[in-house]
């Protein structure tokens, strides 16, 4: 392909949709099928090619597989890709969500609808990029440049307040960015290149390690995002039309867990031990705080928000242990989330189709006339709570099981987020779903279409298989957990030998 | 075998669940009823291989569920005379709810949905109960919570049945908080999860330190302690009990199944499970005790004012739990096993009966407008009957044999540690509380007169209606036509769980007395249940007082006689009583206060903290800060630029130098150095 890798053909496939929405010039009804189903089979084909990557992938390798460089702009820049471990989950998760995203879309957008469909190609190729960029500036451009079509989203097709949101949104990633880059720059006066590969294996000196962690960390705190600077993700969903939020929940959100894993950690050693009992702080507030914030919510996207903050706290909480059951729990957690949150805002879209509104006071006793829909919100409901026999639950259970071998007072206040998560999501689940059907204007509300069942069906099935059967996740990033694990505590080791010896 | 006793359930669940409205009410409940009396036959079949013939057990292994690092957990069905004991009990009872919920249920529009979660249900309690590490017990644990969750909130257009729904849930949440960190430190002593590994590996950390929240503390006493609070959320003991008696808004049959036969003993069955940690965790196992002790004793007396006839029941499964408690912390862990055994049939058999007095009484649940009901439906009550006498310990009756012989341990233990004084003490005195307000039920049912339905009139039997603070579930589905029929007696598929209930209620204990507490332990539990070697309890109970043996029997009759007096003979006393002691009777009314304590000290301000969290935190403190701090910034410096904007050209061109200026003398300075 043009003398590009396979790897390649995944990220790109979604601008060859681009281009050819960018044909489409007509804006009546058959036009605009044409633009939604040509968008739905890029996305298809694009997850059906990331399968084909899977399929070649080898799960007992740590190094990067399917590797790609070729030089552009002169010297200096290199177009590097590759995947491991740590990418080809998220790789595929954003490729398997991708589809979803477009057919929510398929009634609800009615207004521009080639931009909104370019938007979130263009969306789906800088997402995949960022988690096959083994470039730092290229992970640099695709990281930031995924701004920009979210930012779109959100400001041109959202909600009432969408300026306000898509502001803070910006505002909130730009400083993080900005410090990352120069972050950037001084990695590359120091190692003379910005290849990850090499920088991987470059030492940095301890004072600089430190500076060059929290500039990362600014960045990278901002998209998980981590208390307190998350305020801008309830803004953010509430505004955003629902698509945007399921790939907002779902994969931006992992960009930042991922920078964690593929930087901070491995890059700075020194710098992450150092910090971990900070993240282990931020971590555990976000968990008991948010999930609190979450109870007295009157919407349920914001609800959703900030049950999404809580569990990405124990994200943090996970990777920063540095031990196999919290790093793949936490990478676990993160891909669960990519369902059953994603799962969620799709069900809070599905009522707000129908009714325009995502007041909980607006809503009760849906499951008198909405039985399936009932049961699927039962579902991903429970899948968020950490119900045994979903995904949710191992994420929890592993990141919680890891984070109690590092220091038992995180893992205690962070396992009281397990009463408070039943309660929020419980109390969400009977005011909008329970009790009778009063309201007149749900009168004549109707139950999932068959579009929208075969929107969720996938989804529930493989909530339940991978709760029952994580292992294909598990193996996936078991290699290169323990890799990383292996070098870390050598190096630590090494520098508490040095230390001893001096 | 096995693999048809515990997926065969699953099987009826999605059958159920997934086709009930397809294939119809009928299919439906003929599907899981069916499938859950081969189970029950199935069982019984391994509890005579198992426990009474001579196969040791097995474990075989389904598949890997995770594996990561050192942690390993597997999918297995573990079989061994506990968990033969426990499938008996959990599907003998289960098979006989779902038969007779056909009856109970049969005006319900949503069944198919009632026999999946009943299916489920026992599922959840089938992978519980055969789990072979704790991670798969925690998956039955939380299965089982969930299933209940769904059906005490099944009525869900009831508000109250929905509230109580979420409390169960939370509160259970509660205990599975401290389950979680148990799991985790005895992953974290053990590097293993498998209970043979972990059991294996116990004895060698006996004694040993650990330091672990800030302390150093004895490590199998924390880690037995953790496990303990999850059992005391899902057995509903002292602290953890406010959801039970909530849970009563569910279905009767539900109460049967999951709020006294089953679900509610998981946490007796983990203890016994675990029993090899316990044993060598001295303090936990007072602790233990102590809980059990003050929930036997506690339950009991709110028991005795209660008006709603679930209410008098779920109090008194509360105290019996209590019981099994009071039992596993002495060390006898087989005689809480036993008494779980026993009190499945008769307590079950006092719900599902209590449910056929409530279905004869259109969806009437308070005691106070019922009365002399026996004539109206002689077969029920004798079945409540027999079910009360076995409750309440009457000899040879399989209360009789479970209850009296945890009296007794407790006493006999009780001449080394005060805490099992403690338990004995509570238990006695709770024995007699048990029948008084046994007795109570019996005769403010079926005795004395009718009462009008719907409203209590002035002459009822307790103090007025008025003055009960709490809402009484009427089940609101389609019965509000019936008005004021007779009573009439059930059809045949509730009298029959009833009769075969009723035959273990009284048989049971005879009959199997020997096996779980006699002669035949050893052969019986081949080692499932562990002891220490100290532990002689089961023979140093033998060897007590005759007093303190009698005591429970004089107590059981001393109860009876009050409760006849009260109210049959004399009626009226209650109410005077009630009169005498206004503080007393309405602290018991009123279980404690524990649901105003908690709601005052857990639920308010978790509300209050998430409000400010929201509107001070995020939205004052970190946005005021934060962006919307910045933006308002941002907004007065470009007010500052626009006037620096003066469009004259020299102006820019003197800032453009000062500029210049500035990066040269950077750089000359740079290169100085």
């Amino acid at each position: 392909m043009f003398g590009f890798g396979i790897l390649s053909g995944v990220i790109f496939l979604p601008l060859v949709g681009v281009a050819f929405l960018l044909t489409q010039k007509g804006d009546d009804d058959a036009s605009l099928r044409n633009i939604r189903w040509a968008t739905l089979a890029t996305t298809l084909t694009t997850f059906a090619l990331s399968l084909f990557i899977w399929s070649g992938f080898d799960q007992t390798s740590a190094a990067f597989q399917f590797v790609e460089q070729k030089n552009w702009l002169g010297s200096g820049l290199v177009y590097k890709m590759g995947v491991d471990g740590f990418s080809m989950p998220f790789v595929l998760l954003t490729t398997f969500l991708m589809p979803f995203a477009i057919l929510a879309s398929w009634d609800s957008v009615q207004k521009r609808v080639k931009e909104y469909m370019i938007a979130f190609l263009v969306l789906e190729t800088l997402m995949i990029g960022v988690f096959c960029a083994l470039d730092l500036v290229l992970f640099y451009l695709f990281f930031e440049g995924g701004l920009i079509p979210m930012f779109l989203i959100i400001g041109i097709w959202g909600g009432k307040r969408r300026v306000y949101a898509s502001f803070k949104f910006f505002l909130y990633t730009l400083v993080g960015s900005l410090l990352m880059l120069v972050a950037i720059l001084a990695m590359y006066g120091k190692a003379g290149t910005t290849d990850i590969t090499v920088l991987l294996n470059t030492d940095f000196p301890k004072e600089m390690q430190t500076w060059l962690w929290l500039a990362f960390f600014a960045s990278f705190a901002v998209k998980m995002p981590m208390w307190p600077v998350h305020t801008w993700l309830p803004d953010a969903h509430v505004e955003a039309p629902t698509a945007g939020s399921v790939i907002l929940a779902a994969i931006l959100l992992k960009m930042g867990g991922y920078g964690f894993i593929r930087f901070s950690l491995p890059m700075f050693p020194d710098a992450s031990t150092h910090f971990a009992p900070l993240i282990y702080a931020l971590s555990v507030i976000a968990i008991v705080y948010t999930s609190l914030v979450a109870l007295v919510q009157e919407d349920i996207k914001k609800l959703i928000a900030y049950s999404s903050v809580a569990h990405m706290g124990y994200v943090t909480m996970g990777l920063f242990t540095l031990n196999a059951q919290g790093m793949q729990g936490a990478i676990f957690q993160m891909i669960s989330h990519g369902f059953v949150s994603g799962a969620l805002f799709l069900c809070v879209g599905v009522i707000y189709d129908r009714m325009h509104t995502r007041e909980i006071a607006a809503y009760g006793g849906l499951v008198n006339r909405m039985p399936i829909y009932a049961f699927v919100f039962m579902l991903f409901t429970m899948a968020n709570v950490g119900l045994p026999g979903t995904t949710g639950f191992i994420g929890e259970f592993l990141s919680l099981a890891g984070a109690f071998q590092a220091s038992s007072w995180v893992a205690l206040i962070a396992t009281s987020g397990v009463i408070f998560s039943a309660a929020y999501a419980l109390y969400l689940y009977r005011r909008v779903i329970c009790g009778a059907l009063e309201k007149p204007s749900l009168m004549t509300i109707t139950d999932l279409t068959p579009r929208e069942i075969a929107i969720f069906a996938p989804l529930v099935l493989i909530t339940i298989y991978y709760g029952v059967q994580p292992q294909a996740i598990l193996n996936a990033t078991q290699a290169s957990v323990d890799n990383l694990i292996q070098t870390h505590t050598a190096l630590i080791d090494a520098v508490k030998l040095a230390a001893a010896g001096q | 075998m096995i693999y048809a006793i515990v997926f065969l359930p699953l099987v009826g669940f999605l059958i159920a669940g997934a086709f009930g409205r397809w294939i119809g009410v009928r299919a439906s409940e003929f599907v899981t009823t069916g499938f859950l009396m081969i189970c029950a036959v199935l069982s019984w079949i391994v509890f005579f291989d198992v426990a009474l013939g001579h196969d040791h057990g097995y474990a075989p292994i389904i598949g890997n569920w995770m594996t990561v690092g050192a942690l390993k957990v597997d999918w297995a069905l573990r079989v061994d005379t506990l968990t033969a004991v426990m499938l008996v009990v959990v599907n003998t009872v289960s098979s006989l709810v779902h038969l007779y919920s056909i009856g109970y249920m049969h005006e319900d529009p949503h069944r198919p949905r009632f026999f999946a979660y009943l299916s489920l249900f026992t599922f959840a309690m089938l992978m519980l109960v055969t789990a072979d590490n704790l991670v798969q017990m925690f998956f039955g644990w939380e299965g089982v919570g969930l299933a209940s969750y769904l059906l005490i909130g099944f009525w869900y257009q009831k508000p109250s049945a929905n509230a109580a729904a979420i409390k169960a849930f939370v509160v259970n949440r509660v205990g599975d908080f401290g389950f979680a960190l148990g799991i985790f430190l005895v992953f974290q002593l053990t590097t293993s999860l498998r209970f043979e590994e972990v059991f294996a590996a116990v004895p060698g950390l006996a004694g040993k330190p650990i330091h672990v929240f800030g302390m150093d503390v004895d490590a199998l006493t924390i880690a037995a302690f953790l496990l303990f609070i999850g059992a005391m959320g899902k057995s509903a003991q002292f602290f953890l009990h406010t959801w039970l008696p909530d849970a009563m808004e569910g279905p009767t049959p539900v109460s049967a199944l999951i709020h006294a036969a089953t679900m509610v003993t998981a946490g007796v069955f983990m203890v016994a499970r675990l029993s090899p940690i316990f044993e060598y965790a001295p303090a936990a196992l007072a602790f233990v005790t102590i809980i059990g002790a003050v929930t036997a004793f506690f339950a009991a007396t709110v028991g005795l004012v209660q008006n709603d006839i679930k209410r008098v029941i779920a109090y008194s499964t509360c105290s019996q739990l209590g019981y099994m408690f009071v039992a596993e912390g002495v060390g006898a862990y087989s005689l809480g096993i036993f008494h779980l055994f026993t009190h499945a049939f008769f307590k079950a058999l006092l719900f599902l009966g209590a449910g056929s007095v409530i279905h004869a009484m259109h969806h009437e649940q308070d005691m106070r407008n019922m009365g002399g009901l026996r004539k109206d439906i002689p077969f029920t009550f004798a079945m409540m009957t027999i079910g009360t006498l076995a409750l309440t310990g009457f000899p040879y009756t399989a209360g009789y044999f479970s209850k009296d012989a945890i009296i007794e341990a407790a006493f006999a233990a009780g001449e080394h540690h005060t805490t099992a004084m403690i338990g004995f003490v509570s238990t006695v005195v709770a024995a007699g509380l048990t029948s008084y307000y046994s007795w109570r039920l019996v005769f403010m049912t079926f005795f004395g007169q009718r009462h009008g339905h719907g409203v209590a009139d002035s002459h009822s039997d307790d103090v007025p209606a008025t003055a009960d603070v709490h809402a009484h579930g009427h089940d609101d589905h389609g019965h509000d036509d019936h008005g004021h029929h007779a009573p009439h007696e059930s059809p045949l598929s509730m009298l029959i769980p009833l009769a075969v209930l009723a035959v273990g209620a009284l048989g049971a204990g005879y009959v199997f007395e020997p096996d779980f507490a006699g002669h035949a332990y050893n052969e019986f539990w081949k080692g499932a249940i562990f002891t220490g070697e100290h532990n002689e309890i089961l023979h140093e109970m033998h060897a007590i007082p005759a007093w303190a043996g009698y005591a429970p029997t004089a107590m059981m009759v001393l109860g009876f006689l009050i409760s006849l007096y009260v109210y049959v003979l004399k009626p009226g006393t209650a109410q005077a009583l009630a009169r005498t002691f206004p503080r007393l009777y309405q602290f018991l009314l009123n279980k404690w206060y524990f649901d105003e304590l908690y709601d005052f000290l857990f639920v308010r301000p978790a509300f209050a903290l998430g409000r400010l969290f929201w509107k001070g935190g995020d939205g004052a403190i970190i946005d005021g800060l934060g962006p919307d701090g910045v933006a308002a910034r941002v907004a007065d410096g470009a007010r500052l630029a626009v006037r620096l904007e003066t469009g004259y050209l020299y102006h820019y061109a003197f800032a453009m130098l000062i500029g210049v200026a500035a990066v040269a003398t950077y750089f000359i300075a740079g290169g100085l150095r």
